[in-house]
């Protein structure tokens, strides 16, 4: 590996971008134009850096990579980076979405876009970290510090409830991290040591880590959001404009996924192992309840929205069956869920830019005068709802093979959930995209211009290669999640006893 | 050396200070009030040279013992002098538009920073009250420096009466402990309190009025109910300068009280402070949700941060200590900005105006001054990575360790509260239409301060964690 501290780079360029898009000079217009250009250059940069970071990596070995530690802050914490395959994976999917986000605002925003393209260029830097950081209190900060860019985002350019919608999703997210960070005031005090890696190895004691796991739960919940404390999600979701809601779904909901995985699966075994019970009944609440809830919505993005906390159900189920399948599909399902909403969001996002509603009914019969939109919206919808060939099934069935293999009870209820997101998604697709267009302006819609469709087809790509060929993605995720398995085992609940077809339900790896 | 010499010497900052008032009050009253401005800056500079001396002198006793620089008084004499000097150049726009522009303005505030030096450098329970009734008494002045105006002489005269009956109740506590215990001096209270089993009842008693009477100059909660109603009516540069330097001082005079001369009764004296921790945090987060004046909510805020600090004096270990001091300087620093930016908020016409609605849409036609302001709101309400995370990171470490749960959880439960009303400024400047746009301001003095305060309080002031923790620890370590 060469001394190139390319991580720092990774993190730091977005922020650099953010400060010479706020100071440019010039006319509003300039001002305007130029931010717009900054974003999309740095976003495509961090593209690139991603990349070739993937391209770099070492899918062999669970240990951290690219490290690099500077004593910045000592004595309390330090700037300590490094990734696993976990993390990369994650990465990659944060700097593939950014430039999708910059482009999708590059008409509908007009009023202080420099702010607007800096809050998303801060915010890129604030995900980009917490998935970066090897220390304990790095990665808090970087998760803490997402909320501001974000209140900033839903407040000022979202829609009428956004003062509502911001706060109740900066109280809720903050009050969940507070406790979260006495647990690590804790652990530090305990252990010694802020390094991740050290923590995970460092074995707490089994009545602690009850409460630890608690703390963490807390603030991992609200952030994924799990059932019953999703309710700020589907408010925040409607309000924040289009490139806002993409990376709350796409990569801001995965932090609390990737917390799971990190910290609360690794560092407290017993702990995670006490509490099955409750993230299984919350996860298979979440998927039935929220489904059901979905199904009866008449607002677009609420409907994606309550599917997300559907989908992200299937995460937690996953990440917590304490088995191989389990939790890589739990964190596939986090990348194509990523990919697929942010994608249905950016396809709500093209009929509100014309039609500045999302009242399902205000629509209709868009297959006759916008083909092409309702070609892509066919291929999410689809990937949604997890047919083969597209990264939902892959993530889904992962996820149902885990779950099958700890309780056939929670693997039916799983099932359950995509049967009923196959209703909400294809009843939601075939009153928008079908039938007989009654409202003149919805007729009236001219179809995608060709910068929306390159940001669609950009956002297909991932779905059909996660759907054909998924070993591209799952190769890095062996190694760590090898190594949370090792660190688990000893807590892990005993495996279903099925009677029949034994020799097939034995795991292979 | 003669001892009286050699006092004089290690009390080489106060000297400079009583001089430099002498001084200034000399060429003020002969040259009248159109010196202020010289004047300011001549205070600024014999604050300088009192911080210089201060940070530079022989640590030791003097005056038998009544006296001490070490590196806490040296640490909290930079806060000090450099708060108040802060506090004198912020107010030279504002003392120039509304007519009150007398010189008698930095002669005060040195009154006072004198008053203060002697607070963090008292080493027995006269030279502490000597200490705090000098700086009281120039603050009862300053509170109604605006003479003019009703509300401001009201502010006086209410800081005067309670400050005064707290002095009352603080020298009754002093006069028990001396009964009791037998001696003022911290040292020897102290050693005589270390250990001692079964202490004395008047002991605690007596205990307990000092810390009554040095709660209310912090304005910790049950004490604190002058302080929305002096914040208001004081004039602005008064209040920025109340809630910065003497909040300081109090802290640090507090602090060496608890840990010095009440060290052998850590255990009585932990109890009170971390009730008056948890009732500080709660109400001053809960009594500022409804404020729509900006100066009373920033008094509830000051309420909310002086229970976080005493969490640390709580933990009452060497990093609880340092914690509170590390607390107390980026407090310092964030407060003094948020009233340099209310400071900007004038009408028209150049009246100042209060109201939290007058900030509506600020964003628009002051971009640079609602950046700074939401950076102050943002580190205040203690959301990484802005600074004000990090003193409150401190004394919840510290509190951990300490294994006070209770305090910790209550700190973060009140933390999240009063998070939502420093959201609401930020609403105001960045959510909501534009209200009528401020008067442009011509200070650059005061636009520079602001700057540096904001790029401290930004993550770039992140860099500056690693000193100043270790110069709170270093002088920390001087109280054990």
């Amino acid at each position: 590996m060469s001394g190139l501290p390319i991580l720092s780079i990774l993190i730091l360029l977005p922020l650099f971008g953010a400060v010479w898009v706020l100071f440019a000079g010039g006319s509003e217009e300039g001002r305007a134009d130029n931010a717009r250009w900054t974003a999309l250059i740095v976003t495509l940069a961090e593209l690139a850096i991603g990349v070739a970071l993937w391209l770099g990596f070492d899918s062999s070995t669970a240990a951290f990579q690219y490290v690099e530690k500077r004593d910045l802050f000592a004595p309390w914490f330090s700037w300590h980076l490094g990734i696993d395959g976990i993390a990369l994976m994650l990465i990659i999917l944060s700097v593939f979405l950014m430039p999708l986000c910059i482009l999708a605002s590059w008409t509908s925003i007009q009023k202080r876009v420099p702010e607007y393209m800096a809050a998303f260029l801060l915010m890129e830097t604030l995900m980009l970290g917490v998935f970066a950081a090897k220390d304990l209190f790095l990665f808090y900060l970087f998760f803490e510090g997402g909320l501001i860019p974000m209140y900033l985002i839903i407040g000022i350019w979202g829609g009428a409830r956004r003062i509502y919608a911001s706060y109740k999703f900066f109280l809720y997210t903050l009050l969940g991290s507070v406790l979260m960070l006495l647990a690590m005031l804790y652990m530090v005090s305990v252990a010694h040591t802020t390094d991740i890696a050290a923590l995970t190895a460092y074995d707490f004691a089994p009545e602690v880590q009850t409460w630890l796991w608690l703390a963490f739960f807390a603030s991992f919940a609200v952030k994924m959001p799990m059932w019953p404390v999703h309710t700020w999600l589907p408010d925040a979701h409607v309000e924040a404009p289009t490139a806002g809601s993409v990376i709350l779904a796409g990569v801001l909901l995965k932090l609390g996924g990737y917390g799971f995985v990190r910290f609360a699966l690794p560092m407290f075994p017993e702990g995670s192992a006490q509490f099955l019970p409750l993230i299984f009944g919350l996860s298979v609440v979440a998927v039935i309840y929220t489904s059901l809830v979905a199904l009866v919505q008449t607002d677009m993005k609420k409907l994606i929205a309550y599917s997300s906390v559907a989908h992200m159900a299937f995460v937690t189920a996953g990440l917590f069956v304490f088995n191989r399948q389990g939790i890589e599909g739990g964190i596939m399902m986090m990348l194509s869920h990523g990919v697929i909403s942010g994608a249905l969001f950016l396809c709500v996002g093209v009929v509100y830019d014309r039609l500045h509603t999302r009242d399902i009914a205000r629509y209709g019969g868009l297959a006759n005068t916008m083909p092409r939109y309702a070609l892509f919206f066919m291929v999410f919808t689809m990937a949604s709802v997890g047919l083969p060939a597209t990264s939902g099934f892959v993530s889904e069935f992962l996820v149902l093979i885990g779950t099958y293999q700890i309780s056939t009870w929670l693997g039916a209820d799983m099932t359950m959930g995509i049967i009923l997101g196959a209703g909400y998604m294809l009843w939601l697709y075939r009153r928008v995209i079908f039938g007989v267009g009654v409202h003149a302006d919805a007729a009236a819609m001219p179809d995608l211009s060709l910068r929306e469709a390159g940001i669609l087809l950009a956002a297909a790509i991932p779905v059909f290669w996660m759907g054909i060929y998924p070993a591209s993605f799952l190769n890095p995720l062996h190694a760590p999640v090898g190594a949370i398995l090792a660190r688990i085992e000893r807590a892990a609940p005993p495996p279903v006893v099925v009677t029949a077809p034994r020799a097939k339900v034995q795991p292979t790896r | 050396m003669n001892p009286t010499f050699a006092s004089i010497q290690t009390a080489a900052p106060e000297l400079a200070l009583t001089v430099g008032a002498l001084l200034t009050l000399m060429i003020g009253v002969f040259r009248g009030d159109r010196s202020l401005v010289p004047l300011t800056w001549v205070c600024v500079l014999i604050l300088g040279i009192a911080g210089v001396a201060a940070v530079t002198g022989a640590p030791g006793e003097a005056f038998g013992g009544l006296y001490v620089a070490d590196a806490y008084s040296a640490y909290f004499k930079v806060l000090i002098f450099g708060g108040a000097a802060v506090s004198a150049l912020l107010a030279l726009p504002y003392l120039a538009k509304t007519e009150t522009g007398r010189f008698e303005y930095p002669v005060l505030l040195l009154l006072s920073a004198l008053g203060m030096g002697m607070m963090v450098s008292a080493h027995d329970l006269l030279s502490l009250y000597v200490g705090l009734e000098l700086q009281s008494l120039a603050a009862y002045v300053l509170a109604s420096f605006n003479r003019n105006e009703a509300r401001s002489s009201e502010a006086g005269l209410k800081y005067f009466i309670l400050g005064a009956l707290a002095s009352g109740i603080l020298l009754y506590g002093i006069s028990l402990v001396y009964g009791f215990a037998g001696s003022t001096s911290f040292v020897a209270l102290g050693s005589s309190l270390h250990g001692a089993t079964g202490h004395e009842i008047g002991v605690l008693v007596g205990l307990v009025f000092i810390l009554a009477g040095l709660m209310f100059k912090v304005s910790a909660v049950p004490f604190h109910m002058w302080t929305p109603d002096v914040y208001e009516g004081a004039p602005t540069p008064v209040t920025a300068f109340f809630a910065s330097a003497p909040k300081a001082a109090a802290m640090g005079l507090l602090v060496r009280v608890c840990v010095e001369a009440f060290g052998g009764l850590t255990f009585d004296w932990r109890q009170i402070v971390s009730v008056v921790a948890i009732a500080s945090m709660l109400l001053g987060a809960a009594g500022a949700i409804g404020q729509t004046n900006i100066k009373r909510l920033l008094a509830y805020s000051s309420i909310n941060n002086v229970g976080f600090a005493l969490i640390g004096l709580a933990a009452a270990t060497p990093d609880g200590v340092a914690g509170v001091l590390f607390y107390m300087a980026v407090y310092l620093v964030m407060t003094l900005g948020s009233f340099l930016c209310v400071l900007q908020m004038r009408d028209a016409e150049g009246r100042p105006v209060e109201t939290l609605a007058s900030l509506n849409g600020l964003s628009r036609s002051r971009k640079g001054l609602a950046a700074a302001l939401a950076a102050f709101m943002f580190s205040l309400a203690g959301i990484p990575p802005l600074l004000g995370f990090w003193p409150k990171f401190a004394v919840f470490t510290a509190a951990m360790e300490e294994r006070l749960y209770l305090l910790a959880v209550v700190g973060v439960v009140a933390s999240v509260i009063g998070a939502y009303y420093y959201l609401r400024v930020v609403k105001s400047l960045y959510f909501d239409e534009p209200a009528p746009a401020f008067a442009a301001s011509n200070s650059r003095v005061n636009a520079a301060l602001i700057g540096v305060a904001a790029l401290f309080c930004s993550p770039l002031g992140m860099l500056a964690i690693t000193p100043m923790v270790a110069a709170a620890r270093a002088a920390a370590a001087a109280l054990f």
